[in-house]
């Protein structure tokens, strides 16, 4: 492997650990929405206390939420400006980013909301929450299904 | 005192647009000033005589809302979930209850050099970005065009966030009853939340909440937001009071006006489970609002990166 391989891959390698770490974090606070962590003993193990403190795990929430918008317009443009003709999608990668997009857009609108005056009607809130839930809880799966079978995003043209 | 919305001209224009609107069902209080502004209270807290008139007037119109729990509760695992049952004290109204959503708080100060009593009605701020609604993971609260902020009992789990993220912590819990019935009752949620819902139904009906409507004192004046914040001003610099809720956790859609600091209300006042401070509360939902911007700039700094890249690595093919 030359030099410049090697640097690529190590970025990709970033993006790719980013990408995981950032999916945690979003889990773990978006579960954290959930009164959930403190009945069930979660947030009384050392170190997990702030997963019981609503105000904290929704600005994080907010902060990764922020990282994975930064991140996934870098893959996407990085697709289209300069890998488009060497890689091609995978039909698990199309089925991941289609999740992630969901995850994107129903969590901006969330965030919409979230703003004073924002007017979104009762059945629509209820709609963008467990439409949000609902796909991350796919998306897990989806991404846990595809590390065990060593399924890619993309791969090489031939 | 002039007062701009009194009962009578709120109901007089309540129910000319009732007439007119009774088909949209659209809450006259705000269509009767004829705009979109919130519908807001002011508490004068100098005429409350402590009657408790406004606490059973919510009572009677509110107890087709109270709690029906099933006994005996579902078992709750693991045990360090609180059962909170209130179906038994359904008479206590020194605190909010599920079964008590306005109670009176009093505190002995002094005013003008005087020792004085002074008896505070006390219930939901009804926020104007209210923390229990945004927050509610399901959207079972919900906040109403004219400010009104409800918990749906219907689609309530019981599991006391908005208690939990609420800087008063007003609403209240009734364990065995609500949706957690129906899905795992041992497993996940624990009744239903309650508050007072400034009898939403009332205003829809072009009426008065209850507590506003029977008060013999007139402590209480609703109306738009505007009028109501410059009222609670000239009230203020009339008895050179105190002003507190407008600027309250970013603004709240209830104005008590006092005569003496609200520090020192807060001092004089019993504290504790079901019985609010009058302390200052900053903007709770501010610092992640404010994030909203960085998150509108994220994809220009993606998109911004892999532009930067796609330049560095057609100068190095050059």
């Amino acid at each position: 492997m030359n030099k410049n391989n090697k640097t690529q891959s190590n970025k990709r390698s970033i993006v790719r650990y980013t990408y995981m770490i950032t999916v945690l974090f979003l889990a773990l606070t978006g579960f954290g929405q959930m009164p959930i962590f403190k009945r069930y003993y979660i947030a009384d193990i050392p170190g997990l206390g702030w997963l019981a403190r609503f105000y904290v795990t929704h600005y994080i929430h907010y902060l990764f939420a922020i990282l994975l918008i930064v991140l996934t317009s870098y893959v996407i443009a990085e697709y289209l400006f300069i890998n488009r003709k060497r890689i091609k999608i995978t039909i698990s990668g199309y089925i991941r980013g289609a999740l992630v997009f969901g995850l994107v857009i129903t969590g901006v609108l969330l965030v919409i909301r979230n703003l004073a005056g924002s007017g979104f009607p009762p059945g629509f809130i209820v709609f963008l929450d467990l439409a949000h839930l609902g796909l991350v809880m796919v998306l897990l799966m989806a991404g846990l299904y595809c590390i065990i079978l060593k399924k890619k995003w993309a791969k090489e043209r031939l | 005192m002039a007062k701009e919305i009194s009962r009578r001209s709120f109901l007089k224009g309540g129910l000319a647009a009732a007439c007119t609107l009774a088909a949209t069902s659209i809450p006259v209080g705000a269509s009767a000033a004829n705009n979109k502004q919130q519908l807001v209270t002011l508490l004068d807290i100098r005429k409350c005589i402590g009657c408790e008139a406004c606490v059973e007037a919510c009572s009677e119109a509110n107890t087709d809302k109270y709690p029906n729990p099933k006994k005996p509760f579902p078992k709750m695992y693991p045990d360090r979930v609180p059962v909170m049952d209130w179906s038994d004290k359904r008479d206590v109204t020194d605190r909010l209850t599920p079964y008590n959503w306005v109670y009176i708080q009093s505190a002995t100060v002094e005013v003008d050099g005087e020792e004085t009593e002074i008896a505070i009605p006390r219930r939901c701020m009804h926020c104007i970005n209210p923390p229990c609604v945004k927050l509610c993971p399901w959207g079972a609260a919900r906040q109403l065009s004219n400010g009104t902020s409800r918990i749906d009992s219907d689609m309530c789990m019981g599991g006391s966030k908005c208690k939990a993220v609420c800087p008063w912590n007003i609403p209240e819990r009734q364990t065995g009853v609500g949706l957690y019935l129906d899905i795992l009752p041992s497993l996940a949620g624990n009744g239903v939340m309650y508050k007072c819902d400034r009898c939403y139904n009332q205003i829809a009906d072009g009426e008065l909440p209850a507590c506003i409507e029977v008060c013999p004192e007139d402590v209480q004046t609703i109306g738009p937001r505007d009028e109501i914040i410059k009222q609670a001003h000239a009230l203020a610099k009339e008895i050179n009071g105190y002003i507190y809720g407008e600027k309250e956790n970013g603004g709240t859609n209830t104005i008590y006006v006092s005569p003496v600091p609200f520090e020192k209300l807060n001092k004089a006042i019993e504290k504790g489970k079901g019985k609010p401070h009058f302390k200052p509360v900053k903007d709770t939902m501010a610092d992640a609002n404010n994030l909203a911007a960085a998150m509108v700039l994220a994809p220009v700094a993606g998109v911004a990166a892999a532009v930067g890249k796609f330049y560095k690595m057609t100068k190095t093919d050059e």
